[in-house]
């Protein structure tokens, strides 16, 4: 604090309570909406009070799938889906980037640095601009539909490996030397000198790239054609495709609350991890 | 930088590096040359008749008003989220930094849409938005404003820019709040003691100690704005009305996706590498310079 300003202090907090209510008045209104009846929840103007059906309606769209209006699989299903996808890319992409960290690390060897290119240059190929041909891949793998289809060709992680790279050219060489005189080999050093020395790190990746994961859209649309292979995105994005009418707004929104809880509580429970992770990985 | 203690192996570097390389090449390397190549190529949707074009599809490209058209959007978009988010994000960062009191409270409340995926962002202001029922539409309406962006581009292009923005606070406000915190207290002190008020003191030394952050944040949220907005136009106007809200990525998916037209999709991919690779090399060209005065 350098000079006591009460009016600006008052002014701070209001402007912070602005803020604040910016980005939760959306996701009360959706809390409210997934706790009344479909025909409350399509009312003009919404009551901003909750409704009865709160434990009515998260328990169907958990057991049976949200409406009778469009098919869709029941959510617990989808957020099973998500959570198995996001659990393999997060610790896919971690297991994979230290591993070439550590070999280009602690190794000399033909070819390294055209793999540390070959890597770099992935930071410039978002699935975005190579949808066609990277779909066309996955399907003549026979991989649509599949786990492996909705994870693997994500897991590849320049960010990962480079935040790797930096954190072990900071460990000390006497460490790797003691280890050596010692008579351990690389991947016994890996893993009792380099893996404990990492864990801040690897916890805060696994939080960026775990909603990274959770939060896929584009891929899944493609890859998942099939219902009972539908991550939580796709789900939601079906409920809303019948028209205004078709709609039933409570249980879009009680599956939405679904959606968003499991990264949320992800964040706002390792919250010092989390900004680490997102600081670090862009650097 | 180079490590002085090695370990010697003739095949384990290779085992280590093999599941990272393998998949690059797979889904990275051999996709992005398949897209190069059938961007030369005219080909029908079921692949059984393809020509060698040059740079016909290009050229078509180009000649197109539609993609022009999509490449403007892109544009006014992504300025949009851009400045939007981050003037709004610096107000809230620079009084976070301010406060002492239950500053934890509004940073947990500030990161949760970090969180929340880009389909549910555009769900959720879609049901805020929506012309007959949302609750937002109702008092525009009571104000007069006869909101209904399913038949008017501008609103369409309004509900997706807000719902990009609100998507990206969380990130842009924790950049923020770091470049600000990292700024010498005694930087601050001195200038208090010379009389300069808090307004002065921003715009003399705060914002033009923060201009690293803010270019690095331009960067970020116009990539963002390019790539990582899909969801949000898929989930709520579909490029509509028309294709007043079409951008450049939701139209590759769209042509090449949809529409079964490769070579035109392929090409408009080419171009979006282009445009990737030229912002990333704008990014690292910033972080050398960071690293150089620091």
């Amino acid at each position: 604090m350098i000079e006591r300003r009460p009016i600006l202090d008052a002014v701070s907090h209001l402007v912070l309570i602005i803020g604040a209510i910016i980005v939760i008045f959306p996701l009360y209104v959706a809390f409210i909406a997934s706790t009344q009846t479909a025909e409350q929840s399509a009312m003009s103007p919404l009551s901003l009070m909750p409704g009865t059906e709160m434990v009515a309606n998260y328990k169907t769209v958990l057991t049976q799938g949200a409406s009778g209006n469009v098919s869709s699989p029941p959510v617990s299903r989808m957020l099973w889906v998500s959570l198995v996808t996001a659990l393999v890319i997060a610790i896919g992409k971690i297991s994979i980037s230290m591993l070439s960290a550590f070999a280009m690390v602690y190794f000399r060897f033909r070819g390294r640095n055209l793999f540390f290119w070959m890597i770099f240059v992935t930071l410039m190929l978002p699935v975005e601009v190579r949808i066609t041909p990277t779909y066309q891949v996955v399907s003549d793998f026979g991989m649509l539909n599949s786990y492996a289809g909705l994870t693997v060709p994500l897991i590849a992680s320049a960010t990962a490996t480079f935040l790797f790279r930096q954190f072990f050219l900071t460990v000390p060489d006497e460490l790797a030397e003691a280890a050596r005189i010692d008579g351990a080999g690389p991947l016994r050093f890996l893993k009792d000198v380099l893996w404990p020395l990492s864990r801040t790190n690897v916890i805060a990746l696994f939080v960026i790239m775990f909603i990274y994961g959770w939060n896929q859209y584009l891929w899944p649309l493609m890859i998942a054609t099939e219902q009972t292979m539908y991550p939580i995105g796709i789900g939601i994005k079906t409920l809303i495709s019948g028209g205004d009418s078709a709609v039933e707004w409570n249980m879009v929104m009680a599956t939405m609350i679904l959606a968003m809880l499991p990264p949320g509580l992800v964040v706002v429970v390792m919250q010092k991890w989390f900004v680490k992770g997102l600081v670090d990985s862009e650097k | 930088m180079e490590k002085r203690a090695r370990f010697i192996s003739s095949w384990l570097p290779y085992a280590l590096v093999a599941p990272q390389i393998l998949i690059t090449i797979l889904f990275f390397f051999w996709p992005a040359v398949q897209a190069l190549y059938q961007s030369v190529l005219l080909q029908d949707a079921f692949g059984g008749y393809s020509e060698f074009v040059w740079f016909d599809n290009f050229a078509a490209l180009f000649g197109d008003p539609t993609y022009l058209a999509a490449f403007q959007t892109t544009a006014i978009f992504s300025v949009l989220v851009a400045v939007g988010g981050m003037v709004l994000s610096l107000i809230l960062a620079v009084f976070a930094d301010r406060v002492v009191k239950g500053a934890a409270i509004y940073k947990t409340f500030l990161i949760w849409p970090y969180a929340v995926s880009p389909v549910v962002v555009g769900v959720l202001w879609m049901f805020l938005l929506s012309p007959s029922l949302g609750l937002i539409s109702h008092v525009l309406a009571w104000l007069g404003i006869n909101w209904n962006y399913m038949v008017n581009g501008n609103q369409a292009m309004t509900l997706i820019v807000i719902a990009a923005i609100w998507k990206q606070i969380s990130y842009n406000f924790l950049f923020f709040l770091a470049g600000l915190q990292s700024i010498p207290k005694s930087l601050i002190e001195a200038a208090a003691i010379d009389g300069a008020g808090p307004v002065k003191r921003f715009f003399t030394i705060i914002f033009p100690m923060i201009s690293p952050t803010t270019f690095f944040l331009m960067v970020v949220n116009i990539v963002y704005a390019f790539f990582d907005t899909f969801a949000i136009v898929e989930a709520t106007t579909h490029g509509g009305p028309g294709k007043d809200t079409e951008i450049l990525v939701y139209k590759v998916f769209s042509d090449g996706f949809k529409g079964g037209d490769l070579g035109s999709a392929a090409a408009q991919s080419v171009v979006l590498m282009v445009i990737v690779i030229l912002l990333t090399v704008i990014q690292f060209k910033y972080v050398e310079k960071k690293v150089q005065y620091a």
